[in-house]
């Protein structure tokens, strides 16, 4: 009887690479994923594929010279990184800008939000298997695309603020295509809300799944619309106000518990509230020089550091920079928001499925390049 | 020569014979028209216009794509199950090719008018599961046997309200025969008198396809490909001939269970003869499946699992003893 083998059965846990090759991982992000049966035990995100080294680069070349990186950094919010470091540059340098081109800036910037939160919105939902959304959102961001293109000549790596103002004036017609396209968007939402916000499926898909409590969204750093999905109204175009956000009229949208669905509400507001952002910016937008007098044609800071930081689409962004007085910056380091944001999966995904897990991973918004950098 | 055919025509064997290849060929081509239409349909939905450049309208479109995967190499992974690996592709073609044998066309078009059609259709209808269990599980790997377990959960979950659904039919008839069972609908269709019945089949024959949103097992943002990960060249082709020819199968199933078949609407033909009218229904709720599936998102496998279970199997029996009690008082 005693030899009777009384082990008892176990259910063998295994291990599932989820990328880096995988159509839901948005790039080159790979989650080393420990299940059992389909439920997570352990997760675990592993980033690095995607490493260019944009840190390093900036030591090795002017200020003027690394203006085409941030753009790059995160690529969906160019225009936002873009106007990001031109802004600590110009902090450190002391320079003021013209009220022409803040104005510019931030109505390109709101623009820019708009496009990224569109191409969420589709990417989002092509992860929970409903194709048709991406079409129609990507239709609507070819406008803002457009737009941006004719008067920075770029569609997506935007190169066109300048330290103490920006590349050239905008015209006539991009301010009335800016405000059709808002009438556009305006008149899409019901399609949208009809089509997906309202779908039982898509409701049991979000509600109370992925939840990011405040908890676990303050420890980690968590920033942006993930944030403000478990109900902190932190947005620093809001809690530290750079160029004229202050004297614009727009709200924080915020989420109750943090769950996937509060994140997806956050977003679709929030693009409303860029709307008006760009609303109002177009109408106060006042006439004048769109470029500071007397920038130096040689850009050599004081000696000093900055660190300035800015709301990205996904997040608290910033540009920390060390200026050794030189042409040269000593060291710039980059806060991107979806490193922090992705940390907080290690505690979010454990005890959901693989099907919630590609929900969760989609509904953070992570750009995997901006991660590494 | 018309000697010969009547010959060939008027014999049993002869008749299967001829019978078997005209399937294969309609089916086929059947196929590869729904591919064609599936990204037609999708165009259209999504703001595009779909394929244009090969043949009239892009017809040739799938042809082409056919003839491609015809010509790549027939990859067998290193540490798959070989057998299994090679049986899985033709397990689950063949299969959904017998219920083109039962299927009432036309009056005179069912191939062999046996009288447990029904029957014949759905255990065959079932192999499918098993291949795709096989398939997943013989490629070794993590993704197709997800793909595969889910396969298998989903199977439970619409099995048993699409029999209970059907069976209301049969009450309602008393036979399995095809063409008895459009016959009792030369006054009015079934899906007036069984509107229950024909919604839950219609819900359980999406699952039964793998189509959004029960695409479970082939997840593709989830599992990559699922089950058929691993397969390559004209294996992949065959599962994805397999499941076009499904999508055509039970819509056709649904066409003859609650759309009337061959008949006309309250026994009116209006002159069009039965074949359109069969194709006509049938594709209608082709393209209804097709649109579900650019609409819908996808459902978790649990979720669809406790929906078949606490809404369509009870909704599907009360239909069921309702149904009973009501032909036991007429």
């Amino acid at each position: 009887m005693a030899m009777i083998n009384s082990e008892p059965e176990v259910t063998r846990e295994y291990f599932l690479n989820l990328g880096p090759q995988h159509p839901s991982t948005h790039g080159v992000l790979r989650v080393l994923l420990k299940l059992d049966g389909e439920y997570i035990v352990e997760a675990d995100p592993i980033i690095g594929y995607g490493h260019r080294g944009h840190e390093k680069m900036a030591e090795n070349r002017t200020y003027k010279q690394f203006m085409p990186n941030p753009s790059r950094v995160d690529y969906l919010s160019g225009f936002i990184y873009n106007h990001g470091y031109v802004l600590a540059v110009e902090k450190l340098m002391g320079l003021e800008v013209p009220e022409r081109a803040k104005y510019i800036r931030v109505i390109c910037s709101e623009l820019n939000r708009i496009s990224s939160h569109l191409l969420w919105f589709g990417t989002f939902l092509m992860d929970l298997g409903a194709f048709t959304p991406f079409l129609y959102c990507f239709d609507d961001r070819e406008v803002i695309l457009d737009l941006l293109d004719s008067i920075t000549g770029s569609r997506l790596t935007y190169c066109y603020c300048r330290i103490g103002g920006v590349a050239k004036d905008i015209d006539d017609q991009f301010i009335e295509g800016t405000l059709s396209f808002i009438k556009r968007l305006r008149s899409r939402w019901t399609d949208y809300h009809n089509l997906v916000t309202k779908n039982v499926i898509f409701i049991h898909r979000v509600k109370n799944i992925g939840l990011i409590t405040k908890d676990i969204a303050l420890k980690y750093g968590v920033t942006g619309p993930n944030l403000r999905g478990c109900g902190v109204p932190y947005d620093i175009r809001k809690a530290e106000p750079y160029e004229i956000y202050d004297e614009l009229d727009f709200e924080i949208p915020v989420g109750e518990k943090g769950d996937i669905w509060d994140r997806y509400m956050v977003r679709l507001n929030e693009m409303e509230q860029s709307c008006r952002i760009i609303e109002q910016a177009i109408k106060k937008l006042p006439r004048g020089p769109i470029k500071a007098s007397g920038v130096p044609v040689k850009i050599a800071p004081p000696k000093g550091e900055v660190y300035f930081p800015f709301e990205s689409a996904r997040g608290e962004a910033a540009f920390y920079i060390v200026s050794d007085g030189t042409e040269y910056p000593y060291r710039i380091r980059i806060r991107v928001p979806s490193f922090s944001n992705l940390q907080a999966l290690i505690e979010v995904l454990p005890g959901t499925l693989v099907a919630d897990t590609i929900a969760i991973l989609g509904s953070i918004d992570i750009v995997v390049p901006e991660i590494d950098r | 020569m018309a000697g010969v055919m009547e010959h060939v025509l008027g014999n049993e064997v002869g008749r299967l014979i001829v019978g078997l290849i005209v399937v294969l060929i309609f089916s086929q081509l059947n196929a590869l028209f729904l591919v064609w239409l599936e990204r037609k349909v999708a165009g259209h939905i999504q703001l595009r216009i779909g394929p244009k450049e090969v043949g009239p309208f892009g017809l040739l479109q799938t042809i082409v794509d056919g003839l491609k995967l015809v010509g790549k190499e027939l990859i067998t992974p290193k540490r798959a199950d070989k057998i299994l690996f090679i049986i899985a592709p033709v397990l689950v073609f063949v299969p959904v090719l017998v219920p083109f044998i039962v299927l009432p066309f036309s009056k005179s078009l069912p191939l062999n008018d046996m009288n447990v059609g029904l029957l014949v259709i759905f255990s065959f209808s079932t192999i499918n599961v098993l291949a795709i269990l096989i398939g997943g599980w013989g490629s070794n790997n993590k993704y197709a046997l997800l793909g595969a377990i889910r396969s298998v959960a989903q199977n439970i979950a619409y099995e048993i309200p699409l029999l209970l659904s059907v069976l209301s039919v049969v009450l309602m008839t008393k036979t399995l025969q095809m063409s008895k069972i459009v016959e009792a609908q030369s006054s009015y269709w079934f899906f007036l008198v069984q509107p229950i019945a024909a919604l839950t089949y219609f819900i359980c024959a999406t699952a039964e396809t793998n189509r959004a949103p029960f695409d479970i097992p082939e997840a593709e943002s989830e599992l990559v490909a699922g089950f058929h990960t691993e397969f390559s060249g004209m294996r992949f082709g065959l599962f994805f001939l397999a499941e076009y020819t499904n999508v055509f199968v039970v819509c056709a199933v649904a066409t003859t269970l609650f759309l009337g078949g061959w008949t006309g609407p309250f026994g009116y033909s209006l002159g069009i003869p039965g074949i359109i009218w069969f194709l006509a229904k049938t594709y209608l709720l082709v393209f209804v499946i097709m649109w579900f599936r650019w609409t819908f998102p996808r459902l978790r496998f649990d979720q669809l699992i406790s929906f078949s279970w606490k809404v369509l199997i009870p909704l599907a029996l009360a239909n069921l003893i309702i149904t009973a009690g009501v032909i036991k008082l007429i």
